[in-house]
């Protein structure tokens, strides 16, 4: 090594860049690399084998992955706006008491300190159609005398995914529309009282534009969730039945471990990660469109 | 344009009681300042007004309707915030056509009404801007035409040269004085700054712990206080106030100095009685150098020394000890004075005003 000195600023920074390149670029280069490949990890020389596009191909061809890329979309979709809904309810409510607030916001993010895993136990054994809370109170209150088959029917069972998981995260909309509200001047709402405004009104016209940026923060925040989701539909239904409920990576996880076909499910993962990223692009946008308009100086 | 009459108003946040049943009559296009200290009641009595605050007793009246009950938006008022208050993410005209867009009037309506506002206090190169981008007296501006393109019964102003800085603060307070007089409405004014009221009001009610003092027209209240409380509160520098006891023909002070007994007071007070005894710095000053050209009839020279002096450029503050205590003068045409020179003040007792130690009321009639 002599003769060749490093200046103080690279040798300073190398560890940094060694660390970042073990740990995040070699593997990303190496996956990427590997979705050419028809790896499979019951036969680890086949990494060796490029077929360029071939796995993108049969993937692009494959109903069956567009069908979970479709279901990812419609979770993703019909849960943000559910949340979002319900978590600007919650924070409006929890924003007016007066009193006790802090114990509301402690209780009202209960759901996020379980893990995933268990929420999903959880709900399968409420929407069990035998043994389930769900049917049990139905039964009693006279509502139905059938075991509503929660968690065997396809339509059911992804409502069922749907309810847990609007469940276990509605918080995080309530608890950025909260702070939304909290840090909002109390001076425009005055002003638009004196203005005229009916509290509807007060709302449509000065609330609701106040917070739209953290609704937007919440729902990058949660686009990337769903996104990735995969423990509560593991747990709950294993993507069936018949595959009614298989979403992204679900699709990704049986296709990498149990097919064991890795080159195939990294392609996969590729694609799901594009629609995440695009997501997370067009939240980002409305939230700099929102913050602009509202003259954040944050 | 209306009247406004508040009639055994009352405040209250749970046990406590901030406003003690205020009653104030406002005429119609009457321009009306509320001053006091912060604490004094004076907001919450203006919010109370708007509707802003729940009233815990007593009548509001605007015009000829009771509006105890009404919300701020069936009260026809407009409101103009020390903080401005204006909606971020509106553009100045958006802001400005607000409540009128709320009334359901037409963009016609909107526009020209708007246009109106801003030809009157000089915003139309800004109607386009968002708050973000205007400075602070821009933005009251923009608060201000917000309030006056509805047209209101009753113009509520909230401090609202507060946030300004000393320069704008002038300027923005002659442009309410114009605003006034083009509007002709019925102004009702918050501010904590005496100077403010006395330039802008037609009639000043200065508030003190939710009670009112004394309500008149500026020179009244600066002329002849009613209490000792608003003897030092209006008036700047502060009225001169010491502690005296009357004694034959003559005010002693603690120190055993003393002053003649001015003469309106002489068949009103008895020998004996403690007395707070106030003259503005106005009406002491090295002889020679006062407002009043040496005619002024009762005055009474002290040779005293200087403690200290404050030079304003066209006159200074000269502050001297008499009867062991410090008294604000003063001088106009000034000459040099350091400290611990000897000075002749002047006195004009005639100008001075006489307080019952107790209960604070003037003695004066």
């Amino acid at each position: 090594m002599r003769g060749w000195k490093p200046a103080p600023h690279v040798l300073l920074l190398l560890p940094a860049f060694v660390v970042l390149a073990a740990v995040v670029v070699v593997p990303l280069l190496l996956s990427l690399y590997s979705s050419f490949t028809p790896f499979r990890l019951t036969r680890p020389d086949t990494i060796y084998t490029f077929i360029g596009f071939r796995n993108y191909q049969r993937l692009f061809a494959d109903m069956e992955f567009w069908a979970a890329f479709g279901r990812t979309v419609l979770l993703l979709t019909i849960a943000l706006n559910l949340e979002m809904v319900l978590g600007l309810f919650l924070a409006l409510l929890v924003e007016k008491a007066t009193r006790g607030q802090r114990l509301l916001r402690t209780i009202m993010m209960f759901p996020m300190m379980f893990s995933p895993i268990l929420v999903g136990f959880q709900f399968k054994f409420m929407f069990n159609d035998n043994i389930g809370l769900v049917n049990n109170a139905l039964q009693s209150l006279g509502l139905t005398d059938q075991a509503i088959p929660w968690l065997i029917d396809g339509k059911l069972a992804f409502t069922s995914i749907l309810i847990a998981e609007v469940w276990s995260s509605t918080s995080v909309f309530a608890i950025f529309i909260l702070a939304g509200l909290m840090a909002m001047p109390k001076e425009p709402l005055e002003a638009a009282k004196v203005d005229g405004c009916t509290p509807l009104q007060s709302f449509r016209y000065v609330t609701w534009p106040f917070i739209m940026p953290f609704a937007f923060i919440a729902m990058t925040i949660r686009s990337l969730d769903i996104a990735r989701a995969y423990d509560i539909v593991k747990i709950m239904t294993d993507g069936g039945p018949a595959k009614r409920t298989e979403i992204l990576w679900t699709l990704i996880s049986r296709t990498a471990y149990s097919d064991a076909r890795m080159g195939l499910a990294n392609a996969m993962a590729y694609v799901a990660i594009f629609l995440s990223i695009l997501f997370t692009v067009m939240f980002f946008r409305q939230l700099a469109k929102a913050r602009q308009q509202i003259g954040a100086e944050w | 344009m209306a009247t406004v009459s508040l009639k055994n108003l009352v405040k209250k946040y749970g046990s406590l009681e901030v406003v003690h049943a205020i009653n104030l009559d406002v005429a119609d296009r009457e321009f009306v300042a509320l001053v006091g200290p912060s604490g004094c009641g004076k907001s919450t009595t203006l919010r109370m007004i708007a509707g802003l605050e729940a009233i815990s007793g007593g009548h509001i009246h605007i015009g000829d309707r009771e509006v105890n009950n009404l919300p701020p938006r069936q009260r026809n008022i407009s409101m103009v915030f020390q903080s401005y208050a204006l909606y971020p993410h509106m553009t100045v005209a958006e802001n400005m056509g607000f409540s009128l867009k709320i009334a359901g009037r037409s963009q016609d309506v909107i526009a020209s009404a708007v246009a109106d506002a801003a030809k009157t206090l000089g915003l139309e190169e800004l109607l386009d801007r968002r708050p973000s981008q205007l400075s602070g007296g821009q933005r009251q501006r923009v608060a201000m035409g917000r309030a006056i393109v509805r047209h209101p019964d009753v113009f509520l102003f909230d401090e609202p040269l507060s946030n300004l800085d000393a320069k704008l603060r002038m300027q923005m307070r002659t442009e309410i004085k114009k605003l006034h007089a083009k509007v002709q409405s019925t102004v009702i004014y918050v501010t904590h700054d005496q100077v403010e009221a006395m330039t802008l009001a037609d009639r000043i009610v200065i508030m003190r712990d939710g009670h009112i003092e004394q309500v008149g027209p500026p020179e009244e209240v600066f002329r002849r206080p009613a209490t000792r409380f608003v003897a030092g509160f209006i008036g700047s520098p502060t009225m001169n106030l010491h502690d005296a006891v009357v004694g034959d023909s003559k005010l002693i002070f603690g120190n055993g100095d003393t002053l003649p007994l001015p003469a309106q007071f002489r068949d009103r007070v008895t020998a004996g009685q403690k007395v707070i005894f106030g003259l503005r710095p106005d009406d002491l000053y090295p002889t020679g150098h006062g407002i009043h050209s040496g005619e002024a009839a009762e005055v009474h020279a002290v040779e005293v020394p200087v403690s200290l002096t404050e030079p304003l450029g066209n006159e200074t503050l000269v502050f001297a000890e008499f009867a062991g205590q410090d008294w604000i003068s003063r001088m106009l045409n000034p000459k040099t004075l350091r400290s611990g020179d000897k000075v002749e003040l002047s006195f004009d007792l005639s100008q001075s005003h006489l307080f019952d130690a107790q209960s604070e009321k003037s003695l004066r009639g």
